[in-house]
């Protein structure tokens, strides 16, 4: 059996899962100011009287390292920077301790200027002084030759903690990113390792000694171990729950848009016959660029809860949330007390419901029934809009080579996929209004927690071989290997699919869930004095998210309605 | 926190799948580092810079600028039509208001596409700029446009698409053509006798370095630019002034494009040559984009810079000083030189070769404008080429006076096709592209 638990910002939800569907469901309230009591207590929980040898592991999404950021609390750490020509790396200062020292490698990764190991052993000195644990190491063009990222480790390693190398996060491009990426890596590092160390250890005090996975904003998951390497893979996991949760039930041949329509906001996402879309850069995070890879979604300000107004004679709904429904005694009229005047809402305060919206009717000389119908007519709309835009941004992305200009595939989703709260009201409005086939996600309000428990270990690996140079190299595997003349696609094709089996197996994949996609491939002549040199081979692969193996039918096994 | 001054469109279609052969210098990997300096530096991600998707190209706006032999679709590949579309998303994206300025990073380059097109010369089968200018043209009302030409090789299929067209500026600085391919742009070159001085060719000697084009930027095409007063300014920014480049043998460096780009401030920049493709197109693009963003470039040096060893010798300073005098004196003497051209003619000739270096053809013409006092003048072209094809091009331009129009059509339809394969009219007032076949 399968642990799934996901922190939301107002519940916790924990599902137990076996081969035959959904075992156990429980939500507890979340409070902020102690995630682990809602971890601790949702897993305790939901284990209670089951042996644990039944249980092969659990999965967790929590909103820990997004909050610590978003709400600043993070620790002091440092940055040691290198780089060339191009913009003035001041711009992308961190913070006090950002230290700026010479060496330098160019788009090639041919070193251009030497480094400044003096100048390392000084910032590392100045940081040790202010007392900083933690470090992030960042070259510019490092993935292309990572040896000044790994020596400045060699000098430093022994004075901190930890020391985070910028081509071990992200085989990706992009200097700035890398900076934040390290840097956000560094700052989250300790509060990722005492929380979990701690829950951990307080299971085991329990008797429960599980494998503990932790998922990733791509929707995939990793191990314990491998998170506490890269914590930063943690952050912003909640909407690749509800992604997860949803994929068992797309259509394997069509192209849906997910819809988890929350209180404050509505996340959305893509899938292409059931695979989810990736980001084409990484997350984005209280002003931070990283590289932190993701799944493409997009969280637009309009949910149940968000605040009704009548400006100027117009409705407007959103973006704000200033509480719950006036229903459930909440301060101001949303979207949710329409739904309660239309009859369409359980449990609550109706009256209340309907003294707010009637107040918005008057505004709009319109009967509290009618006024009703058109906030949640509207309501829907928009989240249509939203969705039109979303799939437009998709589309818009640039594209590098002659062939994909011209045959492009443009998406067109023709179904909507509905989890979150109200979810059963807004299907059928937003079937009648539009031309998506809808459905609903079973037990749609914990749909999140089940994508937890089944999602499948996913990782990347970035390839470069050069064949002048007779050399290929991984940056973020550390893998340097030469090559032997006659080196092709084909091997290179080959020898990163086997990078790639040999990390997600290394950060908890099974075999049988190694499905793995040609994200990237180029293969350029390189040409000195018109003369062919060799070739420049550039190949990206991953472990594509989904389910793991086993849990691939569990649709058919889940209750369509939430009690259980 | 990094932000562009002015909002900056860039297209990037580096044709990952397009080369004219796999050593050539036109080739696949030609923008490869680039795209990886581009990526590493983060430039997309800089509030104030957008990257826009590539449009294809329609035939309708290939055939407002050319005579393609026998038809768009046979000279031009899959990359041109994307290409040339580049161009034409970042003008529609200026003139929109999305963007303040405007960079198509490019390839396959177009600045030696002529009028007729009979296959690929210099790399290049269709004119980029002159496509994406004529859309705009027809598509905004825009007219008055300025092209300043900065790759080292002379644009000459830039003027001869506007050697007639007193409302196109078109200033080309480059290489000496007595050292360097296509062997022309010499200051003699003015443009036809309706539109003399509206052509600008501005020859500087080899080893010119950053002091030299930045003299004739300020000297001459700044203070041309400010009479001339264009709706819009366009710069061809080739890169093969650069010291590394292998085809030329200029010192320009990334920090002097960046400064002429921040001293010309183009509205739309569109890439067109420059082969270094390690040592310099990295570099220069970077400085070049930053520099159309009004960003700080201070940083954006060649790693092995040095302006020691760059720097520009007092005879060549001399040289180019006087040759920004002999422009600025063609400039202010346009009207005269106009009437002393016009002067008892009628009908003029143009008799001239072409040679398509990267196809091997040879072609012939014989043009003959008529040399109109109301407005710039009908023209025809009689173009054969050595593969046997022959067609007769008329082109009645986009402000043809009534007479212009008539002559237009009556060339057009009452040639005798007997010797010719194809009798084509490019009626720009109407935006018609007609063709007669035998």
């Amino acid at each position: 059996m399968i642990i799934g638990l996901d922190v939301g910002g107002t519940h916790t939800d924990v599902v137990l899962l076996d081969e035959n569907g959904l075992q156990r469901r429980i939500k507890v309230a979340t409070d902020a100011s102690s995630l682990f009591d809602a971890v601790f207590s949702g897993l305790t929980h939901i284990t209670r009287d089951i042996p644990a040898d039944q249980i092969s592991h659990a999965v967790l999404s929590t909103t820990l390292t997004t909050n610590a950021i978003v709400q600043q609390k993070l620790p002091t750490v440092g940055m040691i920077v290198t780089c060339g020509p191009g913009i003035d790396p001041e711009y992308f200062r961190t913070g006090e301790h950002y230290y700026l020292v010479a060496g330098a490698m160019d788009h090639s990764g041919r070193e251009i200027c030497a480094l400044d190991e003096q100048a390392v052993k000084d910032a590392a000195d100045k940081m040790k002084a202010a007392g900083i644990e933690y470090v992030g190491v960042v070259g510019k063009f490092s993935i292309r030759n990572p040896a000044h990222e790994m020596r400045i480790r060699e000098i430093i390693a022994p004075m901190f903690e930890k020391v985070f190398l910028g081509h071990n996060i992200s085989g990706s491009f992009s200097f700035p990113r890398r900076i934040a990426t390290a840097f956000l890596n560094a700052s989250i590092y300790p509060v990722h390792k005492n929380f979990f160390e701690a829950v951990k250890q307080s299971l085991e005090q329990q008797g429960i000694d599980l494998p503990i996975y932790i998922l990733k904003a791509d929707g995939g998951t990793m191990d314990f171990d491998t998170s506490i390497d890269f914590p930063g893979q943690s952050i912003l996991s909640g909407p690749a729950a509800s992604v997860m949760g949803s994929i068992a039930f797309a259509p394997p041949d069509a192209e849906t848009i997910v819809l988890d329509i929350g209180g404050t906001t509505t996340d959305m996402a893509v899938l292409i016959n059931g695979i989810p879309v990736l980001a084409p850069h990484g997350i984005e995070i209280k002003g931070y660029k990283t590289l932190i890879r993701a799944l493409h979604t997009q969280s637009v300000g309009i949910g149940g809860d968000s605040v009704v107004r009548v400006t100027g004679g117009e409705l407007t709904i959103g973006p704000d949330r200033s509480g719950p429904a006036l229903a459930y005694g909440g301060p101001e009229p949303t979207p949710t007390d329409a739904l309660f005047v239309l009859g369409k809402a359980g449990e609550g305060d109706r009256q209340k419901a309907e003294n707010g919206i009637s107040a918005i009717a008057k505004e709009l000389g319109l009967s509290t029934e009618q006024a009703a119908q058109k906030i949640f007519d509207q309501t829907c709309r928009r989240i249509l809009d939203y969705a039109r835009q979303t799939v437009e941004k998709i589309n818009s992305k640039p594209v590098y080579t002659v062939r994909e200009a011209l045959h492009g595939h443009r998406i067109n989703p023709t179904h909507l996929l509905v989890l979150g709260g109200p979810t059963p009201q807004f299907a059928q409005h937003l079937e009648s209004i539009s031309d998506y086939t809808v459905h609903m996600v079973p037990q749609w309000d914990v749909a999140n927690a089940v994508g937890t428990a089944l999602s499948r270990t996913t990782c990347e690996v970035t390839l470069f071989a050069d064949t002048y140079k007779l050399e290929a190299s991984a940056p973020e595997e550390m893998f340097v290997q030469s090559l032997k003349p006659g080196f092709k696609l084909a091997d290179a094709r080959q020898m990163a699919e086997e990078l790639l089996k040999k990390k997600a197996i290394r950060e908890g994949a099974r075999t049988e869930d190694l499905e793995t996609d040609l994200l990237e491939e180029f293969e350029f002549n390189m040409v000195r004095d018109f003369r062919m040199i060799g070739k420049n081979i550039r190949i990206k692969t991953q472990v594509r998210p989904g389910l793991i193996h086993e849990y691939r039918q569990i649709a058919e096994k889940i209750p369509r309605d939430p009690a259980c | 926190m990094l932000k562009a001054r002015n909002q900056t469109g860039l297209i990037f279609f580096p044709a990952y799948d397009w080369a004219i052969s796999p050593t050539h210098p036109e080739r696949e990997e030609r923008l490869l580092y680039t795209q990886d300096q581009i990526f590493e530096e983060g430039l997309f991600d800089i509030e104030g810079i957008r990257e826009l998707k590539a449009e294809v190209v329609d035939i309708e706006d290939v055939q407002r600028v050319h005579f393609c032999v026998p038809d768009a679709r046979s000279v031009m590949t899959e990359s041109h039509f994307i290409s040339a579309g580049g161009a034409k998303t970042i003008g529609r994206a200026r003139m929109d208001g999305l963007v303040d300025r405007g960079f198509a990073l490019i390839r396959p380059p177009g600045h030696h596409a002529m009028r007729v097109v009979h296959g690929g010369r210099g790399f290049c089968n269709v004119n980029n700029e002159a496509i994406m200018i004529e859309y705009l043209r027809k598509a905004y009302g825009i007219d008055r446009v300025a092209i300043i030409d900065t790759d080292c090789h002379h644009g000459d299929g830039t003027q001869d698409i506007y050697w007639h067209d007193p409302d196109t500026l078109f200033i080309s600085m480059h290489q000496d053509g007595r050292t360097l391919f296509p062997g022309s742009g010499f200051s003699k070159e003015l443009g036809g006798p309706t539109a003399a001085g509206t052509t600008l060719n501005i020859p500087l000697p080899p080893y010119t370095s950053e002091e030299g084009f930045l003299t004739v930027i300020k000297k001459a095409v700044l203070p041309i630019l400010e009479d001339f007063k264009p709706d819009l300014i366009v710069n061809s920014a080739g890169q093969d002034n650069h010291y590394t480049d292998p085809l030329t043998n200029m010192n320009f460096s990334a920090r002097g494009y960046a400064d002429l780009t921040a001293l010309l401030k183009p509205d739309i920049a569109v890439l067109e040559g420059g082969y270094s493709i390690e040592n310099a197109l990295p570099y220069v693009n970077v400085g070049i984009i930053l520099a159309m963003a009004g960003m700080d470039y201070s940083f954006m040096t060649e790693p092995d810079y040095s302006p020691q060893r760059l720097y520009q010798g007092s005879s060549i300073t001399e040289t180019i000083e006087k040759t920004c005098e002999q422009v600025l004196d063609t400039w202010r003497d346009r009207e005269n030189i106009r009437i002393r051209m016009q002067e008892n003619v009628i009908y003029d000739q143009r008799r001239r070769s072409v040679f398509y270096d990267t196809d091997e053809i040879f072609e012939t013409q014989n043009e003959t404008l008529h040399v109109c006092r109301d407005c710039s003048g009908a023209y025809k072209i009689d173009s054969s080429a050595d593969n046997g094809n022959r067609i007769l091009a008329v082109h009645i331009p986009r402000k043809a006076c009534r007479n212009c129009r008539d002559m237009g059509y009556k060339w057009f339809e009452e040639t005798d096709m007997e010797s010719y394969d194809m009798i084509i009219l490019q009626n720009r007032p109407e935006d018609q592209y007609q063709v007669r076949k035998k």
